[in-house]
């Protein structure tokens, strides 16, 4: 990031045009894209037309008003749901279709397996036996929840469930990582401490994540680009060109912040 | 804890449910003695105990209670397992419930006991009849609880199970089936108990051999000590099947909140 963006963001005077502008880099690969997606259900129009191409490593986050759409782009990202019209792209590098996992906000854990074998669920037709259960145990490692491995998900708390379910979607290196509010039934606490852990992760293992969130400081703080959708369409396309690691509270967030929500309100109108 | 200690103290646990029945079986020996209860009406416990031993050293017993127990044990076989099978074929096929459902609701609102006349005239009283009996009232509770078992697995670790690639195999073994299987144990302990009962009905009607003949031949020469004896040995193995079952059970759930014990 150059000075002058920094100034402008100290400033305050922030449009899209100006931060699209500083971030010029390599073009990296596309991860996915969709294209002229429209998904209805019914009468009901759920998306209407969605343009997005994302780079391969960034992390997205999608932030919109419940009901505009966010999660069934997410469920067709992830396959779960097929667009009505348009279409998707998963690309990767050799031109094998890229693996994609999706979190759900509830972990969705099988209660009669053991966290390691919960977590080796997530190399089904990958790897079986000693290697599924010791690439099971390096990631609950990489969770901080190694010594939990023989134990029953229901003795752990919401937010060791959700661990373990970020360790089994990540077990089998995923090219990308859908994520569905995965924090949003979690206590304020346990969230930023889940934020900073899936930020360490995303880092490490450099996949694409796209986390859908209501939470628009959770955004601005975890994303490279928040896209807003209203209404079944892309309604503002904002990179975050703010140094990592962020601090909670800091005042570029806060200003951004605050540009997305004018957006998503309305300027005040609310 | 030590694990003799834990053992001690399970035993205690567990000992306790028999403190009862053993104060029962007191006071009614010293109200036999005394001379409160008619001989005639209710024996004496040292009685009962006597008719035990007298059976027990002729063989008789023994072998009554094993043609009952191979009744009960076949019965169940037959009818849970067709149960099993057909609760796990309409749970996970919309075809197959739709074909078979609605005809086994129908024969399910007939009291099995109700086709005693029909079954006697169809199989006289032989084995088969036994069997036939049991097999039927056996059949529903492990139909009827290996369907709700199977729909109310959550659908939402199914289709996590989707998304991770398992085959219709392994959904079924890793996520269905273990998911059904606390309704499915629900239905094989309320089916012991309907084995049982209908046993005991159909062996006191019409049999030849068996505890409930054994009982209806006492009845005859008025050995009422026998007869007694009957349905505390009936109750004896009610309790056995009963405890086996939540072996069983106790085993196969225990990642079930219901079944941990707090460890050390």
């Amino acid at each position: 990031m150059t000075t002058a963006a920094i100034a402008t963001l100290r400033t305050g005077h922030l449009t899209t045009e100006t931060v699209n502008r500083v971030t010029q880099r390599e073009p990296r690969a596309s991860a996915f894209a969709f294209r002229g997606v429209r998904k209805s259900f019914g009468d009901k129009v759920v998306l209407d037309g969605i343009d997005l191409n994302v780079e391969a490593g960034t992390f997205l986050a999608i932030i919109g008003k419940s009901g505009c759409g966010k999660s069934t782009l997410l469920r067709i990202l992830a396959g779960l749901d097929r667009p009505t019209a348009g279409a998707l792209d998963v690309g990767s590098e050799d031109g094998t279709h890229a693996r994609t996992r999706i979190m759900f906000q509830e972990p969705r854990l099988l209660p009669w397996a053991r966290v390691i074998d919960n977590v080796a669920v997530g190399l089904t037709g990958l790897a079986k036996g000693r290697e599924a259960k010791e690439r099971a145990q390096a990631l609950l490692a990489e969770v901080g929840l190694a010594d939990r491995a023989g134990e029953w998900p229901s003795v752990l708390s919401g937010g060791q469930r959700q661990r373990v379910a970020l360790a089994r979607a990540l077990v089998g290196s995923p090219s990308i990582l859908a994520l569905d509010e995965p924090l949003g039934a979690l206590d304020a606490l346990t969230r930023i401490e889940m934020q900073g852990l899936l930020e360490r992760v995303w880092k490490k293992q450099g996949f694409t994540a796209v986390l859908v969130t209501h939470d628009v400081t959770e955004a601005v703080a975890l994303a490279d680009r928040v896209v807003v959708i209203d209404k079944g369409r892309i309604d503002l396309d904002l990179e975050i060109p703010l140094p990592r690691p962020r601090r909670h509270g800091a005042p570029e967030l806060a200003q951004l912040e605050g540009r997305i929500l004018d957006r998503l309100f309305g300027n005040g109108r609310v | 804890m030590s694990a003799l200690q834990g053992w001690l103290a399970r035993l205690g646990r567990e000992s306790i449910g028999w403190a009862l029945p053993v104060i029962l079986l007191l006071a009614w020996e010293l109200a036999s003695r005394a001379g409160l209860i008619a001989g005639n009406v209710l024996p004496a416990p040292s009685a009962v105990a006597a008719a035990f031993w007298r059976l027990l050293v002729s063989g008789e017993l023994i072998a009554n209670i094993g043609v009952s127990a191979a009744r009960a044990l076949v019965g169940f076989a037959v009818g849970g397992s067709i149960g099993f099978v057909l609760g796990l074929a309409n749970g996970v096929s919309a075809l197959s419930r739709g074909v078979t459902d609605t005809t086994l609701q129908m024969i399910r609102n007939i009291p099995h006991l109700a086709l005693i006349p029909l079954v006697i005239l169809w199989f006289g009283i032989d084995e088969e009849a036994k069997i036939f009996l049991v097999a039927l009232g056996v059949f529903f509770p492990i139909y009827v609880n290996t369907l709700l078992g199977i729909q109310s697995v959550d659908p939402q670790l199914i289709e996590m199970g989707r998304i991770y690639g398992m085959s219709r195999g392994e959904l079924f073994l890793r996520v269905i089936l273990p998911g059904a299987l606390p309704a499915i144990f629900v239905g094989l302990r309320y089916a012991l108990g309907i084995m049982w009962l209908t046993l005991i009905v159909a062996e006191t009607i019409s049999a030849s051999s068996g505890l409930g003949y054994m009982a209806m031949q006492a009845r005859e020469f008025l050995l009422i000590d026998v007869v007694v004896l009957s349905i505390l040995i009936y109750a004896l193995l009610g309790k056995l099947a009963d405890s086996l079952a939540r072996m069983l059970e106790r085993l196969s759930l225990q990642w079930h909140p219901a079944f941990q014990t707090a460890r050390s």
